[in-house]
């Protein structure tokens, strides 16, 4: 069934029409690492340069008024695509910022503040988080003497919860968790994890990469105190990413990056600096990027984030079920759709997920392989590396088909000889 | 077709039956090496006696070039002498970084000119190197061992 014109919204996408390794056509299934742009985008993009190029926030000429224009309507639209006020939308340059932006201005409260963290307190992560939401907390823990601790993952790809009460422990300052794995698929029940940290009084950061670009997240409905995602997974250009933080937070945690752009008063010794989103952003901000993130918005919202998830969830589940009935193969994650996005992880007996993925890019498959920057999770699970088939909008059932017999041509060409 | 010249019959033989694969004891230095990209990796046994290669046995998990490669540098160096064995690994490596240019010395390389290919796929340069910089990296630390201890015996 179509929720949309695929076809049409394909059309939009330049790069589909390349051809890779010859004359195949490109199959990219590889949106879980970085979206491809809609030409929309890239006019946005362009048109900021060409016509408006300015330092926002700096000048007083017509150019810098349409510059910061520009940019702080991309930040109407993202915290309108969110649910949030304008003031909680930080522009960072990637969701790796976002989350090290809290991670280093938490290090950098003193005593008395109430981020302030030290030998004795708890950090809780999970064992599905990408490094992104893991080395930023392992080395805040090693920075004030922290304990970081994690929540397990079970066999069938899920939060293992029944010990979360004893590990969101009263201890605990910050819980920093994955809304959806970017290995498993798994969604996680966020609003029942985050009780355990109302419950002791704990932050709650949420890695939203992977569920922001393909349906509604909104933070007035999410019981959460951060979220971070980034912008080229969501259609958006490289060089922006998004911190949402609630305003009494973020206006009361210290700077993580200083400089210009972020200051209220300067004296050679000592410097008050504004509120935010502008105390986050120091120095001339990606304004081009975060434009171009706002047109990715705008393309979003058009065809509907609704239908953008269903048209998702009918190509994974189909993929899933034919992938299901290669004997050699195995599902890395839930089975079945339930709390599930599109992304599906698989490994194959016998041949290793560098060179299935070698023999598909050479059919014009595209999909990852490796460990994904979730390296625990690959040890959770014993397995060196996966590979992994990742959906958005543009792709179709041709695609899971193209997938499919890829996978069984590279498994006679490995297994066959 | 093109996956034929990455994946050459050498290549997968040498997958499917690896020559030197189980970790031998006595060894001089164990290395233990990751492709950070892919996560495959290699832990490498090597002994020298008198300066010469005597044994060098490796356990891993890995792709087919990673683990095939590993397998040949194992069998093609065993019985050279460190600095013979070392100007190979180079031989072998600039082949890999010729981006294609150099098709390798089968003279020099034997089997290891199977991965002549591999160069072309940039990639997978380092899956090919891995087993190999393991190597170097054993015979280095193995130089600097037994020539500390010949001092220690000097003094």
């Amino acid at each position: 069934m179509n929720y949309f014109d695929v076809s049409a919204v394909q059309a939009d996408f330049p790069i589909l029409g390349r051809q890779i390794r010859g004359n195949n056509r490109l199959v990219y299934l590889d949106s879980g690492a970085t979206s491809q742009k809609p030409n929309s985008v890239l006019d946005a993009e362009r048109d900021f340069y060409t016509q408006h190029n300015a330092a926002a926030h700096r000048g007083a000429h017509q150019l810098a008024e349409e510059a910061t224009e520009l940019f702080e309507s991309a930040r109407e639209r993202v915290a309108a695509f969110i649910g949030s006020k304008v003031d909680e939308v930080v522009f960072t340059k990637s969701a790796t910022e976002s989350i090290n932006l809290v991670a280093y201005s938490f290090g950098n409260a003193e005593q008395g503040s109430r981020f302030h963290i030290e030998a004795g307190d708890r950090i809780v992560v999970s064992e599905m988080e990408h490094h992104a939401n893991l080395i930023p907390w392992q080395e805040l823990a090693r920075r004030t003497g922290a304990e970081l601790v994690w929540l397990s993952v079970s066999d069938d790809g899920r939060l293992d919860l029944t010990n979360a009460e004893s590990i969101i422990n009263s201890k605990t300052k910050v819980v920093a968790l994955t809304h959806q794995s970017n290995v498993l698929g798994t969604i996680n029940p966020v609003n029942e994890i985050s009780k355990f940290a109302r419950r002791v009084g704990a932050f709650f950061v949420l890695d939203a990469c992977q569920s922001v670009p393909h349906y509604a997240v909104n933070v007035k409905e999410l019981d959460v105190d951060f979220i971070a995602f980034s912008g080229h997974k969501m259609l958006g250009p490289t060089g922006v990413g998004v911190l949402w933080g609630r305003q009494e937070l973020l206006d009361e945690m210290p700077p993580f990056l200083t400089g210009g752009s972020m200051i209220e008063t300067v004296t050679m010794q000592s410097a008050t600096y504004l509120p935010a989103p502008k105390r986050f952003e120091a120095g001339v901000p990606n304004m081009a990027q975060a434009v171009g993130l706002g047109a990715a918005i705008d393309y979003l919202n058009r065809i509907g984030l609704e239908k953008i998830h269903q048209h998702e969830v009918q190509l994974t589940k189909a993929c899933l079920e034919r992938l299901s009935q290669i004997p050699q193969l195995k599902i890395v994650g839930p089975s079945d759709m339930e709390l599930r996005g599109g992304v599906v992880s698989f490994t194959l007996d016998g041949v290793h997920p560098h060179d299935l993925g070698q023999a598909l890019d050479q059919y014009g498959i595209a999909v990852r392989t490796g460990h994904h920057c979730a390296w625990p999770l690959m040890k959770r699970f014993k397995v060196v590396a996966t590979t992994r088939a990742s959906f958005y909008l543009y792709n179709d059932l041709a695609d899971v088909d193209a997938l499919v017999s890829g996978v069984e041509r590279a498994r006679d060409y490995f297994l066959g000889r | 077709m093109e996956l034929d010249s990455l994946y050459q019959e050498v290549i997968l033989e040498h997958y499917k039956r690896p020559q030197n694969k189980g970790l031998l004891p006595n060894q001089t230095v164990q290395v233990h090496h990751v492709n950070t990209s892919c996560g495959d990796e290699i832990t490498l046994n090597l002994k020298l006696t008198n300066g010469v290669i005597s044994e060098i046995s490796w356990d891993g998990v890995g792709c087919s070039i990673s683990q095939a490669s590993t397998s040949v540098v194992s069998e093609l160096l065993k019985g050279k002498s460190s600095d013979a064995a070392l100007s190979v690994i180079e031989t072998f490596q600039a082949m890999l970084q010729s981006k294609g240019s150099d098709r390798g010395d089968e003279s020099i390389l034997e089997d290891g000119v199977a991965f002549a290919g591999v160069a072309k796929f940039p990639a997978r340069v380092k899956c090919a190197l891995l087993g190999w910089m393991a190597t170097k990296d054993a015979i280095s630390q193995s130089l600097a061992l037994t020539g500390n201890n010949a001092k220690k015996e000097q003094k």
